[in-house]
């Protein structure tokens, strides 16, 4: 295990992501939704006033069921779509005083091409298909600036080698490649630059299971070796088991349930946490 | 003079907008300028851009030269040509220093333009970011941030794929240090003579609705990595066989019956300038 300091690399506040503008019954008074929806103005909450903390070196878990927002989560945070109410702060950028929600698109750019990383679960997300595994873990650097192709190519070659793509598919176009493959070529970019927070949504979903035994090594290896943080997830409670330290349960866009994976495990205090721990055994 | 149609085939209104969208362009070097793109009695995709842009600056007194691909006698050369001349009355010429305004398809002209002299290039596909993002909107962000990863992306896997950056024409440029731009189809030979140019460069894409600009004096800079420097098409030790000129972009010829190949100068009618200046050492 590498130390987990208590020096905080992400910090969320009431992040809010709402599709629809809300109306005065929903606005005043949450309970009227059905579960995360607005049966009078059909607004989605999808993520609603989530805080969390992530610490340097750790991995944090994120599970619920299909739904719940994790993808919303990470995505408004990664800068894919824009927050509708709260705030993040990064420790790597403006001494963590800046609210990185608030900070124009070039800025957003910056924290995404020097700061983040993400590996989404489809990977036509994180890829571009028709170009090499090579160029695309080149696109990060690229995008931060480099422009010396033989230290790109060295630092993709690097990475390519830790993720197990072998060499003579390297100059291969991801779509050529297996599920396996391309997530471990996404992760490969994810970590080009270093970022100090990586984020990975459902990275082994619909992977057969040995594929996803291996991926999940792959993660723990280098979250070990490299102690980057990371945001991982999954509705896959098996999963989180695996890699996350501390997990936060996620029910209809809010958190219901927060702790370390190990106790939450052992005694969940939330009902549907429960059925979830449940269905595990 | 009388003919069927309004001076410059377009009325008034329509002149007077596509000239608006080349003066912001000229503003904003390199900028994609949208502008409504007319129907022409050519079939889009055959200059129709430029066209316009030459249609709506051009005046009595100026004279035309029309050139695709380096040469003037072209059909489709001719047909843009008689079209211009046939609803302006302007006089045309094929000597590029004699021309007020050339437009042209894949080539700039040998003879360095002056300072009164605009040419106007035909483009096909504007966008040098189409081909890593198809979203209009998206390119339209992506050039607003200055975020150009995706051009560096594309010649970044050139080298990949064949150790260097191949593919002769529409080496994208950056533009007075802010936008990148596609320089249309032209050689690579011929990026370098875009930067600082004493003469207007217009560009004109009808299908995709854009005009963009070069203004006088411009910086141009071709897009290149530290290690894998911007190089123009190899031209060395040939020569034109019928002008005998060394430092031009050539046509490479095969005789039919030798097979051997033989070199001539692209621009042909700086060839035949030069031949009639008694040039032609080599013919
Ligand atoms: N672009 C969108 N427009 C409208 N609703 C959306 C959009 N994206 C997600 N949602 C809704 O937001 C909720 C959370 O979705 P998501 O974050 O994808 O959940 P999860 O990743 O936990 O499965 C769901 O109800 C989903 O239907
Ligand atoms: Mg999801
Ligand atoms: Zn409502």
């Amino acid at each position: 295990m590498p130390e987990v300091t208590q020096e905080k690399v992400l910090v969320v506040k009431n992040l809010t992501k709402q599709f629809g503008e809300g109306c005065e019954k929903c606005r005043k008074n949450p309970e009227v939704l059905i579960r995360n929806y607005c049966p009078h103005c059909q607004t989605i909450y999808a993520t609603r006033e989530v805080s969390f903390d992530l610490y340097r070196g750790e991995i944090l878990g994120i599970v619920g069921e299909s739904g719940s927002g994790k993808s919303t989560l990470v995505r408004t945070l990664y800068f894919d779509q824009e927050a509708s109410a709260g705030e993040a702060f990064l420790n790597d950028y403006g001494e963590g005083r800046a609210d990185i929600l608030k900070v124009s698109s070039q800025q957003k750019r910056y924290l995404r091409d020097y700061l983040l990383g993400m590996v989404y679960q489809n990977p036509f997300l994180g890829l571009k298909m028709k170009f090499s595994a090579l160029s695309n873990v080149a696109e990060k650097l690229i995008a931060a600036g480099g422009r010396h192709v033989g230290t790109m190519t060295q630092r993709a070659h690097d990475l390519l080698d830790v993720v197990t793509i072998e060499d003579y598919r390297r100059k291969d176009a991801p779509e050529n490649f297996s599920g396996g493959m391309q997530q471990r070529v996404q992760i490969a970019k994810a970590l080009s630059n270093n970022p100090p927070v990586l984020f990975l949504d459902e990275v082994t979903t619909g992977l057969d299971l040995s594929v996803q035994a291996n991926v999940l090594d792959l993660i723990k290896e280098i979250q070990r070796d490299l102690g980057i943080s990371m945001v991982i997830v999954s509705h896959d409670l098996g999963v989180i088991r695996m890699l996350a330290d501390r997990t936060l349960v996620m029910l209809d866009g809010r958190v219901i349930e927060t702790g370390l994976t190990d106790q939450i495990l052992e005694d969940p205090q939330h009902p549907y946490t429960q059925k979830l721990v449940q269905s595990l055994l | 003079m009388k003919n069927a149609y309004n001076f410059a085939f377009f009325d008034e209104g329509s002149k007077k907008e596509i000239r608006r969208a080349t003066l912001k362009a000229v503003a904003i070097p390199g900028y994609q300028v949208p502008f409504a793109s007319r129907e022409m009695p050519i079939a889009r995709g055959w200059g129709t851009g430029g066209l316009q842009v030459t249609l709506s600056l051009i005046n009595q007194g100026d004279v035309i030269k029309v050139i695709d691909q380096g040469t003037d006698e072209s059909v489709n050369a001719v047909s843009i040509k008689n079209l211009i001349q046939k609803t302006t009355g302007v006089d045309s010429t094929i000597d590029t220093g004699k021309a007020t305004v050339v437009q042209s398809r894949h080539r700039i002209p040998e003879e360095p333009l002056r300072e009164e002299q605009i040419i106007v290039l035909q483009v096909p596909m504007p966008e040098p970011l189409r081909f890593v993002e198809s979203s209009e909107y998206k390119t339209k962000r992506l050039h607003g941030d200055g975020e150009y990863s995706g051009a560096w992306l594309v010649l970044f896997e050139k080298i990949m794929k064949f150790g260097k950056m191949t593919g002769g024409a529409a080496h994208p440029v950056y533009v007075h240090d802010r936008y990148v731009m596609s320089p249309s189809p032209i050689p690579k030979y011929d990026n370098p003579r875009l930067d600082h140019s004493e003469g207007i460069q217009l560009f004109g894409a009808g299908r995709e609705k854009k005009i963009y600009a070069i203004p006088p004096y411009t910086k141009v800079v071709s897009l290149a990595f530290d290690d894998y420097p911007f190089e123009v098409e190899n031209q060395e030790g040939r020569v034109c066989h019928l002008c005998g000129a060394t430092d031009v972009f050539f046509d490479e010829l095969e005789d039919e019956l030798t097979h051997e190949v033989y070199y001539q100068c692209n621009d042909s009618s700086y060839c035949l300038k030069r031949l009639n200046q008694g040039g032609g050492d080599n013919a």
